[in-house]
């Protein structure tokens, strides 16, 4: 089933001319109304009336995360602040985050590609969907809400944590899909071995997951676990959150991008030039449709790869691959996007803590832990066991307080941290994917 | 009547307790008492030794992060009831104890209490000022 048949199984001519006349209009509309971008393309010597076809995108500026935070908050918006009735945020790189904007008719695209999203893995009207994305600043709750709504289906707003609760839902309310990251629907199928509730009591059929990396064997240990069905989908806040691919239930591998909506593309990024469909590297998105935060070749950072083969589903829509890994050192942590340049500034903020540092991530269970080893100089020093306590309490909460993510302080001897030549190795990732 | 005790992060990992001790003993610095107070992550070090500023110049030259502190010394008759003498002056003073060890000196007949107070120099004047003998650095080493 499909939520916009004449789209989705468009022949490429047909969806490429739509691609065209959007990106056309869009380049205009970031000339006439973005002064940053416009900047850019001046700089790099393109006018709106250069881009002829869709192989005229390379000649447009990328878009990055630090154009974002040269312009926070609001100074990549496109359109006046009146007509912005939502934003989100997500973490920056240092202490400023990543702020994007919604008009009324953004929110109702958001709604229609998280619809296409849901129908993709089979979910109708006829479906409870239990929503266990985080609400707030975070895209992936309110995204996905929206998107459930539109669809017509009942959405249970249940947010995350308090897991056992969510078990007893699940059971009464009769859940049919489940939406969350794939580490918390692990965990809440813990919840429901300690709750003496068994998978056959459950209607559920299918699981969502995203927001963060994902193996193949946590997606059988998931479906086994729950007894569903679990299948990817795949957004990120700056193009609109959730909502930006999907798989479906006949792909064998890759997620469908609504590229009526979210033009991709892979470039190399050492050389930033871009590669053909099938080979990987960076992917980028330029979104043709979006009012108030549109955004040109925008660089996610994510490594994937796109491919055209036809899928069994019958949509002619270009699917990427699992992202495969990062091209900067983003971390994704509990379904937060943590950058170390993160945890350094809260370091350096700290009187006497020095810059020496390294973050450990772990998986204990289905849980991600994040360790922040930090040295102990003379300057932090005490002889006193409740005067460190203090200090790894406060550097705790201070990582905390920024990146909303808690972590473990280890307090380590000086110089224990390794010190290389060229670049510090500030991150040891030790879970499996 | 303060004593100098050096203090040595320890990270908890094998083998550090014994490369200090090994840094110690090759500078032939002599260990007069000490304590290791501990977390789940870390522990820290306590010492007096013979030769304050040797030892905490050839520890910090080993990688480690040491301190030099103050401490009072305490030295009471070594029987039932001597710890208690002392913590009751000390409670009486409203005086908060941050940490304590202690050790009974060679002759066995005096055990040597080793406090880190609140308020360093009130606990001195109270103990004075009760008669409780305080010992200096110099005549712990010679114990």
């Amino acid at each position: 089933m499909m939520w916009v048949e004449e789209i989705e199984t468009l022949p490429r001519a047909g969806l490429e001319s739509i691609q065209l006349k959007r990106l056309q209009a869009l380049v205009r509309r970031m000339y006439d109304k973005v002064l940053p971008y416009r900047a850019k393309m001046d700089a790099a010597g393109v006018k709106p009336g250069d881009i002829q076809s869709l192989a005229d995108l390379r000649k447009l500026p990328f878009t990055t995360k630090d154009d974002l935070r040269d312009n926070y908050p609001f100074g990549l918006f496109a359109t006046p602040m009146d007509d912005v009735i939502r934003v989100h945020a997500s973490s920056g790189t240092t202490g400023k985050s990543t702020v994007v904007g919604y008009t009324a008719a953004d929110i109702g695209l958001w709604a229609s590609v998280m619809a296409r999203c849901l129908t993709m893995a089979g979910v109708t009207k006829g479906d409870m969907v239990h929503n266990a994305y985080g609400y707030g600043l975070f895209t992936g709750g309110l995204g996905a809400h929206y998107g459930i709504e539109a669809l017509g289906a009942t959405v249970i707003p249940v947010s995350g944590g308090n897991s056992k609760r969510q078990i007893t839902i699940m059971r009464d309310f009769g859940s049919t899909v489940l939406l969350s990251t794939p580490s918390y629907a692990l965990n809440l199928a813990d919840a429901m071995i300690d709750s003496g509730v068994s998978p056959e009591e459950l209607k559920l059929r299918v699981g969502i997951h995203g927001a963060e990396p994902w193996s193949e064997n946590m997606r059988e240990e998931v479906e086994r676990k729950l007894g569903i069905r679990a299948v990817d989908i795949y957004g990120l806040s700056e193009i609109i959150g959730p909502g930006v691919a999907m798989e479906c239930l006949h792909s064998d591998h890759g997620m469908h991008i609504l590229e009526d909506n979210f033009l991709p593309e892979i470039v190399d990024p050492d050389t930033l030039e871009p590669l053909p469909y099938g080979e990987t590297g960076e992917l980028v998105f330029t979104t043709l449709t979006k009012e108030a935060f549109p955004l040109i070749r925008y660089r996610t950072k994510d490594i994937s790869r796109l491919f055209l083969e036809p899928c069994g589903c019958g949509r002619t829509l270009i699917r990427m691959e699992k992202v495969t890994g990062r091209t900067d050192d983003m971390l994704i942590i509990r379904g937060v996007n943590v950058f170390p340049s993160q945890v350094e500034h809260v370091l350096v903020g700290i009187e006497g803590v020095e810059p020496h540092y390294q973050i450990e991530v772990t998986r204990d269970g289905n849980l991600d832990v994040m360790a922040v080893l930090v040295e102990v100089s003379d300057h932090i020093f005490s002889d006193e066991i409740k005067v460190l306590e203090k200090l790894s309490k406060k550097i705790q909460a201070e990582i905390k307080d920024m990146l909303g993510v808690t972590c473990k302080v280890k307090l380590v001897e000086p110089r224990s941290i390794q010190r290389s030549e060229g670049k510090a190795q500030r991150v040891i990732d030790r879970r499996k994917m | 009547m303060r004593v100098e005790q050096i203090a040595v992060f320890l990270e908890n990992k094998s083998g550090r307790l014994a490369e200090i001790t090994r840094i110690l003993a090759e500078n032939d610095i002599n260990i007069r008492a000490l304590s290791v107070a501990d977390t789940a992550d870390f522990g820290i070090l306590r010492l007096i030794v013979d030769k304050v500023d040797l030892a905490k110049e050839a520890l910090r030259a080993g990688g480690f992060t040491v301190g030099k502190t103050n401490v009072v010394a305490v030295e009471v008759p070594d029987r039932s009831g001597g710890l208690a003498s002392v913590l009751k002056v000390v409670n009486e003073a409203g005086l908060n104890v941050e940490y304590m060890y202690a050790f009974v000196n060679k002759s066995g007949a005096n055990a040597v209490l080793i406090f880190r107070f609140d308020e360093m120099d009130k606990a001195i004047e109270m103990l004075q000022a009760n008669s409780f003998t305080l010992l200096t650095g110099t005549q712990i080493c010679a114990l």
